[in-house]
């Protein structure tokens, strides 16, 4: 299938300051549609801060952001109705169990009980997890929560799937399942923006931003950085970049 | 007193009500060892090292450090282990040089008398000295942190997830500062989900879902990868996965990054074979037979 090209997010001359401190100083790049963007750098570079600014959660100290064709200034429920988010820390409520937690993501963002209901099923099927419908979330081991949450995340068909760190920690076979489900996504047209610190998952990435200290450092495909970087792997490209 | 291992886990269990964290572990540390933990979050490491470092109790079992048991003993080895962990648990409000003084002063000696030990971590971070460590970046709370469990010298260090959630360059930076403790002569205990630190330590435990799956030096445990593994890429990465999956002699397919892994049911290949099925799909690919490393290791045992 052939991705779709146009521009997802739009971001020119993005400041976000904290007081005097400078958390996105200037940032300015796209994101394609149906893109996997890898977004990377050390903790403190200034990602979450972006990160929040695109997904609606917080305001720009000045610049333009534009995503999924709405201006976060004015049109933030916009961009929030057709985004999807999950991040490692949060993803979904422990005390509910998987059926529910599909149920109340699926009322948040408006579905239909009859539409939550044959997806619901349909998820379940693609996870092979028909089985847990009734379990309680805290009684599964992570790699199975993050799985159904990026499911969750996904589950109104957004453009834009952000995902803040969404393999930490998780065991080496769920990473990957967990990465083929992203793929998988993309495939089917959801924008895909997110942020490791696994190298070997910037491999995976369409484009891979670098960010440091507020700026971006290189943005660019992991083969072209790895030419002009002269290096082996996505990892060697980071120690030269910082170094 | 002069004792073979400094760490000695036998048959250790813990249980949090229902849950059944640590299965029966057994495992022993020698002196100088630098002894990684390797597995991912929810496989008992935390769990394992708040036992050794006296916090918790087992449920059963028996743990001993520097041959005082973790339970009876436990005044005994807290003087002389250093703890970080998980979570960065200084003083916020303290500036980096209070933090320093204060666990200094709580072991009963001072900054200065065991400068040389921290010197080369700390010397990093001492120009931010007066700075409050709440607002220093993540990598130097990881400094601080090291420096306050180093400061009363301790015979053994255990860290705790000292490089999750850290960015590669810090992550490498970090187990180069380890290197050099150990050449110290310190017995370092560090658990870590990065498969690739593991080759770092002098031995490892790969320990999932509660039970360690095997315990050998890193290059043991790839020499014993049951079976021939080879790397394979083309233009898309995508389609590959999934044409690999449709071939019947193909076993299992694991993304790499730009690679992937592929193992096959009879343990051989066909190269040519395998090129001519997937050509028209992928008119460039790159297929090469490789020795296996700590990652595939560990997925082969976590399929056992």
């Amino acid at each position: 299938m052939i991705k779709n090209t146009g521009n997802i997010i739009e971001v020119k001359n993005l400041v976000k300051k904290f007081g005097s401190f400078v958390a996105n100083d200037n940032l300015t790049f796209e994101v394609k549609e149906s893109e996997i963007f890898g977004f990377l750098g050390a903790n403190g570079a200034g990602k979450t801060t972006a990160l929040k600014i695109l997904s609606g959660l917080s305001f720009p100290t000045s610049g333009e952001v534009k995503v999924a064709g709405f201006d976060v200034y004015h049109d933030r429920d916009k961009v929030k109705k057709n985004i999807g988010y999950m991040s490692q820390k949060f993803s979904l409520y422990e005390d509910l169990t998987v059926k529910e937690n599909i149920r109340f993501y699926g009322g948040i963002y408006g579905l239909s009980g009859k539409y939550i209901k044959e997806k619901t099923d349909e998820l379940l099927k693609r996870l092979k997890m028909e089985d847990l419908k009734d379990k309680l979330i805290n009684s599964l081991p992570l790699g199975w929560k993050q799985k159904i949450a990026f499911s969750v995340a996904i589950f109104h068909n957004p453009k834009i799937v952000f995902l803040d760190e969404p393999t930490g920690g998780v065991d080496p076979i769920t990473r990957r399942d967990f990465w083929e489900m992203i793929y998988e996504a993309s495939n089917s047209g959801i924008t895909v923006f997110v942020t490791t610190h696994y190298m070997d998952e910037a491999e995976y990435c369409d484009r891979v931003c670098i960010m440091e200290q507020g700026r971006i450092d290189a943005l660019n495909t992991p083969a072209l950085l790895k030419k002009q970087f002269n290096a082996k792997n996505m990892d060697e490209v980071f120690i030269k970049i910082a170094r | 007193m002069d004792i073979e291992n400094i760490v000695e886990v036998k048959d250790l269990k813990k249980s949090y009500e229902k849950v059944e964290a640590v299965k029966g572990v057994n495992f022993s540390v020698s002196k100088g060892e630098l002894f990684g933990l390797i597995g991912p979050d929810g496989a008992g490491k935390t769990s394992i090292f708040r036992i050794l470092t006296t916090l918790l109790f087992p449920t059963s079992g028996k743990a001993s450090v520097l041959g005082f048991d973790v339970v009876n003993g436990y005044k005994n080895i807290r003087n002389n282990l250093g703890y970080m962990p998980q979570r960065f648990s200084l003083y916020q409000d303290l500036s980096v040089i209070e933090n320093l003084e204060f666990f200094a002063r709580v072991f009963g000696t001072t900054v200065q008398e065991n400068y040389v030990l921290i010197k080369d971590i700390y010397s990093q971070i001492e120009p931010f000295k007066n700075r409050l460590a709440g607002q220093l970046s993540g990598g130097m709370k990881q400094k601080l942190a090291l420096s306050c469990a180093l400061i009363h010298s301790p015979d053994v260090l255990i860290l705790d997830e000292p490089t999750t959630g850290v960015d590669a360059v810090s992550r490498k930076e970090f187990w180069e500062m380890l290197i050099r403790l150990k050449e110290k002569g310190i017995t370092i205990l560090v658990s870590t989900p990065y498969m690739d630190e593991a080759n770092l330590c002098d031995r490892v435990a790969l320990i999932q879902d509660g039970r360690i799956m095997r315990i050998d030096k890193p290059k043991n445990i790839t020499n014993d990868f049951g079976r021939k593994l080879w790397e394979i890429k083309s233009e898309n990465i995508y389609r590959l996965i999934s044409d690999l999956r449709q071939i019947q002699f193909i076993d299992t397919v694991y993304p790499f990054g730009e690679f992937l892994h592929i193992t096959t049911k009879s343990g051989n290949l066909d190269s040519e074979q395998l090129m001519l099925v997937l050509k028209p799909n992928h008119p460039s690919i790159v297929l090469n037979q490789i020795d296996a490393n700590i990652e595939d290791c560990f997925m082969e045992l976590m399929n056992k």
